[in-house]
C-alpha cells in the first residue's frame, strides 16, 4: 500500500521529500549514490589543488582557486542532501576513511602538467555536467535541488578548461604536445566516469524504476562523446581512439572498447593515486580536529555568557 | 571525535525589497560562523543582500502525511477568492 503510493508519486513526477515514506532500498541507494557524489567533489579538489601554487599567470591562478572553491561547495550541498536521509556528516566522512564509501575513480589519476588543468575542466567537468544535468530530474527532492544549484556553477568550469586546452593547442609545439598528451591520458578515464556498460550494471534496474537515475550509463556516455568530438576537432587535437567514427545510421559516434580491467583495478583501490588521495584527506581531517574542538568550546562559552 | 556540529538553515534575500528564501543549510559551531559559512557557500556570485541563519532544531514543520487534514479548513472556503463573486455585467475597475 505504502509502496504503491510511493511508486505512484514517482510515476507522476512528484518529488520524494525527506519526511515522505520511502522503501529502505531507495534510501540506501540514495545514501550510497549521493555520498559517493559528495566525496568525489571533495577528493576532486586535490588533483587541481596541486597546481594552484604553480598556475602560469595570476588570472589562471584566480580562476583555478575559484573553481576549486566551487567544488568544495558542491561537496557541501551534496552532504546536506545526503543528511536529509538520516545519516550524519561525521558518519559519511568516516565511511570514506574506512573505504566503505567510494568516490569517482577519475581523481585517482595524477596531474602531471598544466595542460591537465585544461583536460580536467574540459573533459572531467564536461562528463560530470552531462551526468548532473540528467540528475536535476532525479526523484529525490533535496538531491534534485542540489543538482540544479551545482549545474548553474559548472558551466564556467568546463569553459575555463577548454580555454586552457585551446590556448595550448595553438601555442608552441611543446605546448601543443602537452595538450595532446593530457587529452591522451584523460580521455579514457573520462568516458569511464559514466560507469560500467548497462549490460554489466546490476543496479540500474531499480534506479531507473525509482527515477533516481533518469538515463543509463551508456546513454550518458554516448551523449558526452557526441558533444566532445567536435570540440576536439576545432582546437586541432586528436581523440586517442582509432575506432571513433560517425555512424550515419545511429546518428551517433561509434567508439572503441574501454579497458574495463583498468577501470575495476582503479575502482578497487589500485589506481596511481588512490592511497595518496585518501591519506591526504585523513590528514587534513585529523589536523583540523583541534580547530573544530576549539570552535565548539568557544560557542559553549558564549552561550553560557549570554544565559 | 568531536560531537556533531550544529546544523543551521540558511535563508537569503537576493535583493532589497524581496522576501528571504530558503537556500539550504550549513554546519557551524556558533551563529557568526554560521553566517560566514553561509556567505561562502551560498553567495559566491552576488546571490544575496542579506542572510538569515536559524538552528535547524528550532524549526517546527507540519507533517506531510497529515497535510490533507491539516490544510482541510481552507478547502471549502471558496468565498475567500475574488473569482467566487459575480460582478454586474459591464462593471469595470473592480
Ligand atoms: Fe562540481
Ligand atoms: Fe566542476
Amino acid at each position: 500500500m505504502k509502496e504503491e503510493h510511493f511508486q505512484k508519486q514517482i510515476d507522476t513526477e512528484q518529488k520524494i521529500e525527506p519526511k515522505d515514506w520511502m522503501p529502505e532500498q531507495y534510501r540506501k541507494h540514495l545514501i550510497r549514490q549521493i555520498s559517493q557524489h559528495a566525496h568525489s567533489e571533495v577528493i576532486g579538489m586535490q588533483p587541481e589543488g596541486n597546481w594552484i601554487t604553480r598556475a602560469p599567470s595570476l588570472r589562471a591562478k584566480m580562476i583555478l582557486l575559484a573553481k576549486v572553491q566551487d567544488e568544495a561547495g558542491h561537496g557541501l550541498y551534496l552532504y546536506s542532501a545526503c543528511e536529509t536521509l538520516g545519516i550524519s556528516r561525521e558518519k559519511l566522512v568516516q565511511q570514506l576513511h574506512d573505504e566503505k564509501a567510494k568516490y569517482s575513480s577519475i581523481f585517482n589519476y595524477p596531474t602531471l602538467t598544466w595542460a591537465d588543468m585544461g583536460a580536467i575542466g574540459w573533459l572531467v567537468d564536461g562528463a560530470a555536467i552531462i551526468n548532473q544535468v540528467s540528475l536535476q530530474r532525479t526523484s529525490y527532492g533535496p538531491y534534485s535541488r542540489a543538482m540544479i544549484k551545482i549545474c548553474k556553477e559548472e558551466s564556467f568550469h568546463q569553459r575555463q578548461g577548454y580555454e586552457i586546452m585551446a590556448e595550448m593547442a595553438k601555442g608552441t609545439p611543446e605546448q601543443k604536445t602537452m595538450a595532446q598528451d593530457a587529452l591522451n591520458r584523460f580521455w579514457w578515464p573520462s568516458i569511464m566516469m559514466f560507469g560500467p556498460q548497462d549490460s554489466e550494471s546490476p543496479r540500474t534496474g531499480n534506479a531507473m524504476k525509482w527515477k533516481i537515475k533518469r538515463q543509463t550509463n551508456d546513454e550518458l556516455r554516448q551523449s558526452f562523446i557526441d558533444k566532445t568530438v567536435g570540440q576536439a576537432e576545432i582546437i586541432g587535437l586528436k581523440i586517442p581512439d582509432p575506432d571513433l567514427k560517425w555512424n550515419e545510421e545511429r546518428k551517433h559516434y561509434d567508439f572503441g572498447e574501454m579497458d574495463w580491467e583498468e577501470f575495476w583495478n582503479v575502482v578497487n583501490g589500485n589506481g596511481p593515486c588512490n592511497k595518496q588521495r585518501l591519506a591526504h584527506h585523513k590528514k587534513a581531517h585529523d589536523e583540523g580536529e583541534w580547530v573544530r574542538n576549539a570552535a565548539q568550546e568557544y560557542a559553549k562559552k558564549q552561550e553560557s555568557a549570554t544565559n | 571525535m568531536a560531537k556533531n556540529a550544529t546544523v543551521w538553515e540558511v535563508f537569503i534575500q537576493s535583493k532589497n525589497g524581496l522576501a528571504h528564501k530558503h537556500a539550504g543549510n550549513v554546519h557551524a559551531a556558533d551563529k557568526i560562523m554560521a553566517l560566514e559559512n553561509a556567505r561562502e557557500l551560498y553567495t559566491r556570485r552576488n546571490e544575496g543582500s542579506c542572510i538569515w541563519v536559524v538552528k535547524s532544531s528550532e524549526i517546527v514543520s507540519s507533517e506531510t502525511e497529515d497535510s490533507e487534514a491539516f490544510f482541510d479548513p481552507s478547502n471549502d472556503k471558496m468565498y475567500r477568492h475574488p473569482t467566487f463573486y459575480t460582478m454586474p455585467e459591464g462593471s469595470k475597475h473592480i
